[in-house]
C-alpha cells in the first residue's frame, strides 16, 4: 500500500462520488462532502464524472474499462487529493489504474491520479485527523468492513477509528467478519447461486448481532447485504459511514 | 461428477449438511493456521524470503531442472521426463511391467491425481492402493479428493465408519477415529510388504543436491518409498528449488500454512536408491517429471507466478467460495482459488474449467494468506480478460493461454460496449441516471439473478450530480 500521506491538510480536494452513490446513495456523497467542508477543506465535484470502470475491468473487458477510466482521468488536473467514498472504487483507481494504463500514452497521468486517490475514511483519519463529538441518541451499529478496505487498501480499521469517537454508538462485529459478503460486482450476476449463499450467510451473521443499523465504507456491500435482509423481510437500515458520521455530529 | 461448474454448484448448494460440514472444517483449518502464526513477528519476512526463493526457482526453471537432473542421476535416481500425463502414465506402466508388478501402493500425490494414474493402471490390470488415510477413504468411496491437503474433507466420521465397515465387514462397526485408523493401518501393513512398487509425490526437488523432499504425517509416504524394491516419485517440473538452504524456510511456511503444524511428523529426504550400507530402501528410485502445460505457463511473466505455489491449501481454506461449495464442484484435480487459476491455464479457457476464473468475488482472502504471495486475484483478472479478449488469430503466434477469446459472447460484448459508451459520455450518463430516478417507483421488482436472493435497489429521488448542483461547491 503506497497510501502517500499528505503531510499538511490540503486546502481543496476533488470528490469522486462513484456511480453507485450517484444513483442509489447520494446522501452518502453529500454527507462526505459536508464532513470534508467542516474540516476546512473545499470540495470540487467534477460534474463530468461517471464510473471508475471497475465493472468492465473485473469482467475482462479491458478496452471498455480503459475508455471509461480515461474519461475520468481528465477530471483531476490540479495536484490535489481525489477523495472517494468507496474502498472498492478507490482501489480501482489507486491499485488497478496503473495496471490498466500500463503502456498507454496517458500512463503517467494515470499514475499521477492513482497516487492522489484516497478512500474517504482513510483521508478523514490519516490526513485530516478528524475529531468528532457525538450528538446523537444511543444506537448500536454492526460494521461490515469491505474486502477492498480490509485487504486491497489496508484501511479497514479507519472506520472503527472514526466510530469509536462517538460515545453513544455501540460497535458490533458480525461473526466471521473478514469474510466477503458475496457481492463481487458482476460475480453476483455470473454466479448467482454462490453469491446468494454467501450473502445469506453474511446477512444472518449481521442480523445475529442484534444491531439497529448496518454500517460500511462501501455501498456495494450495503446494497447486497441490505437487499438480502429486505428480501427475507428482516430489513436492517444500512448506512454509509459518512452518512452516519454527519447525521450524528452536525450541529 | 459432471464437469459443468454451474450445475455442480447447484448440486453442492442443495446439500445443506455438506455445506455446514465444509464450513465447520475450513473454519477449523483457518483457526489452526492462525494459532500457528500468532506472535510470530518474523512471519512476513519469512513470506518474503520464500516468495523470493520460489520466484528465483521458476525464473531459472530450465537451468535448475538440468542441474537437478544431473545431480539426481549421479546419485542413482533414474529421471524420466513426461510432456503429457499420458506419457507419465506410460512410464509408470513400463516400470511396473518390467518388474512384473501387478500391484502399486501409493502415497498421497496430487500429480498422480492429475495423471489419473489409478484408472490408467487399472485399465492395464494393475491395482493401486491409496495408503494416505484420507486418500484411502476417498478411494473406498469411489470419489476424488475434495481438498489437496485433506482429501476426505467432505466426509464426516459416520460416513467414514460406514465406508470402512462396508469394505471390511469382518471388523466391528466403530466411529472411534483411533479404531478406524488402526483398522486401516492393519490392513495396509501387509500391502506395503507385498507390493513391489511404491509411488509417491514430491514436495520439493533440490537442484544443488538432487534430493527429493516429501512431507507427510502418517508414515505411509516413507513406507511407500522405502519398503517396496522400486520407488516411483512423480512431480510437476515447478517443484524444483535451487539450494538445500531454501528448504527449511519453505517447510516452515508450508506446514504452518497448511495445517498449522510447526513441522510434519515425517520429513523424507530421498537422495538415492539403497546403498550397500543402508538398512532399508528401494533398489531403484525413479522420478517422473511432468510438464503438462507448466513450461508454457512459465513463459508468461505474469502467469508464471501460478507456478510459485507450494500446495499448502491455505487459499482453499480461506476462500469464501470454496467454503460454500466444497471441492468437488470445481470439477478439477486442484480446487479453490489456486485451482481456479491453474486448471484453466492447463486445460484451456474453452474447457469446462474455463468457467473457474468467474468463481471469485476478488475478495483477496487467497492472496492475503498465500505464503509465497501469489497474486491470485490479479491472475483471475488476467484470465477473465484472456477469456473474452478479441481473437488474436491474425497474429501467427499461439495464444499464451489455450482457448483465449473462446468465452467472448456477442451479446455480452455489445452490452459492455454500450455501457462504456454511456459512461464515457457524461451527458448520456446523466440523462440515463436522471431517467432512472424518475422511474424509481416503476422499475421492475425482479432483476434477474440479483433478485433471487435480494430486493432490487431503488434509485434515489435525485442523483448526487443533481443534488450537488444546488449546493455551493465548485463543479469545475
Amino acid at each position: 500500500m503506497n497510501n502517500r500521506v499528505v503531510s499538511e491538510k490540503p486546502q481543496a480536494v476533488y470528490f469522486y462520488g462513484t456511480c453507485l452513490v450517484d444513483l442509489f446513495y447520494p446522501q452518502a456523497g453529500i454527507s462526505a462532502i459536508e464532513l470534508l467542508r467542516r474540516e476546512g477543506v473545499s470540495v470540487i465535484y467534477p460534474q463530468s464524472q461517471t464510473c471508475c470502470g471497475q465493472p468492465a475491468w473485473n469482467s475482462g473487458y479491458r478496452d471498455e474499462a480503459l475508455a471509461v477510466a480515461r474519461a475520468q482521468l481528465a477530471l483531476f488536473p490540479r495536484p490535489i487529493p481525489v477523495i472517494i467514498p468507496s474502498a472498492s472504487c478507490a482501489g480501482m483507481m489507486k491499485v488497478h489504474y496503473p495496471a490498466l494504463f500500463r503502456g498507454q500514452s496517458d500512463e503517467a497521468t494515470a499514475l499521477n491520479v492513482a497516487g492522489r486517490v484516497y478512500e474517504l475514511t482513510a483521508f478523514l483519519v490519516d490526513v485530516l485527523d478528524m475529531r468528532l463529538t457525538d450528538l446523537g441518541d444511543p444506537v448500536s451499529v454492526v460494521v461490515h468492513t469491505s474486502c477492498s478496505a480490509r485487504r486491497e487498501l489496508g484501511v479497514g480499521d479507519k472506520l472503527h477509528t472514526l466510530l469509536r469517537q462517538l460515545r453513544n454508538v455501540e460497535i458490533l462485529e458480525p461473526e466471521n467478519s473478514a469474510e466477503c459478503c458475496g457481492f463481487g460486482g458482476t460475480f453476483a450476476i455470473k454466479q448467482p447461486e454462490i453469491s446468494a449463499a454467501m450473502t445469506r450467510e453474511k446477512a444472518a451473521t449481521v442480523r445475529a448481532t442484534g444491531a439497529q443499523r448496518l454500517v460500511s465504507q462501501d455501498c456495494g456491500c450495503l446494497m447486497n447485504i441490505g437487499g438480502a435482509m429486505e428480501k427475507q423481510n428482516q430489513a436492517m437500515p444500512g448506512q454509509h459511514i459518512a452518512e452516519l458520521l454527519w447525521e450524528r455530529t452536525k450541529k | 461428477m459432471t464437469t459443468d461448474f454451474r450445475s455442480n454448484v447447484a448440486q453442492a448448494l442443495k446439500q445443506d449438511a455438506v455445506q455446514t460440514h465444509f464450513r465447520t472444517v475450513v473454519d477449523r483449518l483457518r483457526a489452526h493456521r492462525q494459532a500457528a502464526l500468532a506472535g510470530d513477528a518474523a512471519f512476513e519476512q519469512l513470506r518474503n524470503r520464500c516468495a523470493a526463493i520460489r520466484a528465483d526457482a521458476i525464473r531459472r526453471l530450465p537451468q535448475l531442472l538440468e542441474q537437478f537432473e544431473s545431480k539426481a542421476q549421479r546419485n542413482g535416481i533414474q529421471v524420466h521426463w513426461a510432456e503429457t500425463t499420458l506419457q507419465a502414465n506410460r512410464i509408470v506402466l513400463d516400470i511396473m511391467q518390467r518388474h512384473r508388478a501387478t500391484f502399486l501402493v501409493k502415497g498421497k500425490s496430487m500429480v498422480s491425481e492429475e495423471m489419473g494414474v489409478n484408472a490408467f493402471l487399472q485399465s492395464h490390470g494393475i491395482d493401486c492402493l491409496e495408503t494416505d488415510l484420507g486418500e484411502f477413504i476417498v478411494q473406498l468411496a469411489g470419489e476424488k479428493p475434495a481438498h489437496i491437503i485433506v482429501p476426505a474433507i467432505h466426509k464426516n466420521r459416520r460416513e467414514i465408519a460406514h465406508l470402512m465397515h462396508g469394505h471390511f465387514s469382518e471388523l466391528p462397526y466403530s466411529e472411534d477415529i483411533e479404531t478406524l485408523a488402526q483398522s486401516a493401518r492393519h490392513f495396509m501393513r501387509d500391502k506395503f510388504h507385498a507390493a513391489s512398487v511404491g509411488l509417491t509425490g514430491v514436495n520439493f526437488m533440490v537442484a544443488e543436491t538432487g534430493t527429493l523432499c516429501l512431507v507427510e504425517n502418517e508414515g505411509n509416504g516413507r513406507m511407500c518409498s522405502t519398503v517396496p524394491p522400486v520407488h516411483i516419485a512423480v512431480t510437476g517440473i515447478e517443484k524444483v528449488i535451487a539450494r538445500l538452504d531454501d528448504l527449511p524456510p519453505l517447510l516452515n511456511l508450508l506446514t504452518r500454512s497448511a495445517t498449522g503444524q510447526p513441522i510434519t511428523a515425517y520429513v523424507n529426504m530421498i537422495n538415492s536408491p539403497r546403498r550397500p550400507d543402508d538398512k532399508d530402501g528401494p533398489d531403484e528410485v525413479h522420478l517422473i517429471l511432468l510438464d503438462n502445460g507448466r513450461s508454457r505457463i512459465a513463459g508468461d511473466p505474469e502467469l508464471l507466478k501460478t507456478l510459485h505455489c507450494i500446495r499448502c491449501g491455505a487459499c482453499i481454506n480461506h476462500c469464501p467460495v470454496y467454503r460454500q461449495i466444497g471441492g468437488h464442484a470445481y470439477g478439477t484435480v486442484i480446487p479453490g482459488p489456486i485451482g481456479a487459476i491453474l486448471e484453466p491455464q492447463k486445460q484451456g479457457l474453452d474447457a469446462a474449467t474455463g468457467e473457474l476464473p468467474q468463481a471469485s468475488t476478488l475478495c483477496g482472502a487467497c492472496a492475503e494468506v498465500c505464503p509465497v504471495r501469489i497474486p491470485i486475484p490479479a491472475i483471475i483478472n488476467r484470465l477473465r480478460w484472456e477469456s473474452v479478449r478479441k481473437n488474436q488469430q491474425s497474429q501467427n503466434s499461439r495464444p499464451v493461454v489455450p482457448g483465449a477469446g473462446s468465452r467472448r459472447r456477442p451479446l455480452e460484448a455489445a452490452i459492455w460496449k454500450i455501457w462504456a459508451w454511456c459512461c464515457s459520455h457524461p451527458g448520456i450518463y446523466n440523462r440515463l441516471t436522471k431517467l432512472a430516478t424518475r422511474l424509481r417507483n416503476r422499475l421492475p421488482a425482479g432483476m434477474g439473478a440479483w433478485t433471487v436472493a435480494r430486493k432490487a435497489p431503488k434509485p434515489a429521488r435525485s442523483t448526487l450530480h443533481e443534488s450537488l448542483r444546488t449546493m455551493d461547491i465548485d463543479h469545475e
